[in-house]
């Protein structure tokens, strides 16, 4: 009975999840009257305000995995090996993205760096673009922490850092070559995580008036019928791909498969 | 003057003194083992050789340079973990070519020197070079992590419980296979256990702490034979201990529990006073023996068997005493409750720090 309860759940849940996007991707397919066609995915892909919006977020995308990473790996890995007890502080900050509205992250940058501010970062194209990077470092960093970290978890970062200082590295090297190498699969998740934030993004962008994938969605929503749903039916696609990498990855390193 | 000089070592983290006054002089080519339970303070002496830890107090020198103000990735020293430590993302060779790469030695010469390493450990270049860590047994892994200790030659070895981990039987071939790469090399090395067997089978020196001070620094011979403290006595070895009153101190006459006790050289202990002493297991011997003058009759009380020798504890002359016997085949042990004689010799009776 039990197990007859837990399907009829699974069931249910999945039924709550993917009628919606059955109908979605079905209604993308109905653009040509009483045939399925591919005509919506046409369409859009040869729109050229599709590439440039795409090219840009994969760009910001690109440029905020690396801020992400760069700021941190080395503060995860420092936390762990120096200051432990800083931990749940860290996690608590890492955390607070989740539980502030982006809306209000994007109305502080604009409060702070504005044109008549000390440092005018939206006066210019760079500077707005470099808001934009900082802003969804912001946003994806509950998930990239939480991987790094997860991955700092599983090797013995002091006595690895040890080894290699004993060895003759510095800092530079332990972390590039030992740590950053170690942890290789969770910052890749954390990177496909942040890929598939970014490329949906739609607040900061729009609020800064960036030329992004996630408004583009938006004003094609307001002015077409079936083009937004094959929109969203790549945009989903695109999400499943980082995800079904991060699997990839996962099964593909070498040095951590079954059997270590 | 010693190669490695350590001096005056102190080492407090916050209100507890770990380290105490620790001063040892180490020769070129010296293996020390530092022995003590756990918390006394072994492991920090040799992480502030390391460099991992700062001293309160004292100076570290090689060759008479102090290398306290050096970072660890500055001192050239090798280290050896309990825990292995390898990379787990680099091929065996890739580990213990890391030091080599990082020192500027490249190329053929590097490869050579992984080579040479990896033979000296009995792990071949064309075999195991292209091996990751999670595909070698724990004794292979720490072979490698040895080896790639020993790539950079460094100036001093540290071995931080290095057998640990590892089951008895590779614990003890390790062990050898160490002291004789060791010796091969003649690297100055500082070996940390808490297993007194390991320490007294592989060191020219043995360093027995306690509570952040060398209680004794000796031969292996001279701290089992000679413990200086009724730690170390406890500590190395298993024995029965006893009180004693000295009865004539320039011919080494002692009595215990009504027992009168000839130890064949004289004591620096008055007349009168009382010195703890004890009897090592080996010296006691199951009925009578040449040379062993006291013989008592005592029962046994427990028997232990061990293997190829069997422990025996045996009541006599009111006090307990633990002896150990090898195992025959054909004499089978007493039981538990039996009448039997033991016999041991005065000269073999230790007298502790006296």
């Amino acid at each position: 009975m039990t197990r007859i309860l837990a399907w009829v759940a699974l069931i249910l849940g999945m039924l709550y999840f993917i009628l919606p996007l059955v109908g979605m991707t079905e209604f993308s397919l109905s653009m040509r009257r009483g045939v399925y066609s591919l005509d919506a995915y046409t369409t859009i892909l040869g729109d050229p305000r599709f590439r440039q919006t795409f090219g840009y977020s994969v760009l910001m995308a690109v440029a905020t995995i690396i801020f992400g990473v760069l700021l941190v790996v080395p503060t995860a890995y420092w936390v762990r090996l120096r200051l432990p007890w800083i931990r749940p502080y860290i996690e608590f900050i890492t955390l607070l993205p989740l539980v502030i509205p982006a809306i209000v992250i994007v109305f502080g940058y604009i409060r702070l760096y504005n044109t008549s501010s000390w440092l005018p970062l939206t006066g210019s194209s760079m500077g707005t673009n470099l808001l934009l990077v900082f802003g969804y470092a912001t946003l994806a960093l509950p998930y990239m922490y939480r991987a790094v970290d997860t991955g700092l978890r599983t090797l013995d970062v002091g006595t690895l850092t040890e080894a290699a200082q004993s060895l003759g590295a510095g800092w530079g090297t332990i972390l590039f070559r030992v740590i950053l190498p170690n942890v290789l699969v969770a910052v890749l998740s954390g990177a496909f995580l942040t890929f598939a934030i970014v490329i949906g993004e739609f607040t900061m962008a729009a609020l800064l008036d960036r030329p992004a994938f996630g408004p583009f969605m938006q004003i094609l929503g307001a002015n077409r019928a079936y083009e937004p749903a094959a929109l969203a039916v790549i945009a989903f696609a695109i999400t499943w791909a980082c995800m079904g990498l991060i699997q990839l990855v996962t099964r593909l390193q070498k040095h951590t498969r079954a059997g270590a | 003057m010693a190669y490695l000089d350590i001096a005056h070592l102190e080492k407090s983290f916050g209100a507890n003194r770990v380290v105490k006054d620790f001063s040892l002089p180490i020769d070129k080519g010296e293996f020390v083992s530092l022995l003590g339970p756990s918390g006394c303070g072994k492991t920090t002496v040799l992480r502030m050789v390391a460099g991992f830890e700062t001293p309160s107090a004292g100076a570290i020198r090689i060759e008479g340079k102090d290398i306290v103000p050096l970072r660890p990735n500055q001192r050239n020293i090798g280290m050896v973990f309990q825990a292995y430590a390898l990379f787990p993302n680099l091929t065996v060779a890739q580990n213990v070519g890391f030091g080599l790469r990082i020192a500027g030695v490249a190329g053929k010469e590097a490869q050579t020197r992984v080579g040479e390493m990896l033979d000296i450990i009995g792990l071949p270049l064309a075999e195991y070079g292209a091996r990751y860590p999670f595909q070698l047994s724990g004794g292979q892994q720490q072979r490698v992590a040895l080896a790639r200790a020993l790539a950079p030659r460094p100036r001093v070895l540290l071995l931080d419980e290095p057998l640990s981990a590892l089951d008895a039987k590779v614990r003890v071939r390790l062990r050898g296979e160490i002291r004789d790469i060791q010796r091969r090399l003649g690297i100055t090395t500082i070996f940390v256990t808490h297993d007194q067997e390991e320490a007294l089978s592989i060191s020219d020196r043995v360093v027995v702490m306690n509570a952040g001070i060398a209680d004794q620094v000796g031969s292996p011979f001279e701290i089992y034979n000679r413990p200086a403290t009724p730690f170390v006595a406890s500590f190395v070895g298993t024995l029965t201990p006893f009180e004693a009153t000295v009865i004539d101190p320039r011919v080494g006459t002692v009595m215990s529990g009504g027992l009168t006790m000839n130890l064949g050289r004289p004591l620096s202990a008055e007349t009168g006073t009382a010195v703890p002493i004890a009897l090592r297991p080996e010296a006691v011997q199951l009925g009578r023996a040449s040379g062993r003058e006291i013989i008592l009759p005592a029962t046994a009380r427990e028997v232990e068997f061990m293997g190829s020798v069997i422990r025996i504890r045996a009541e006599a002359a009111g006090q307990s005493f633990l002896l150990d016997t090898f195992n025959r085949p054909d004499a089978p042990p007493p039981q538990p409750g039996e009448a039997v004689e033991i016999s041991f010799s005065g000269r073999d009776v230790i007298v502790i720090g006296v």
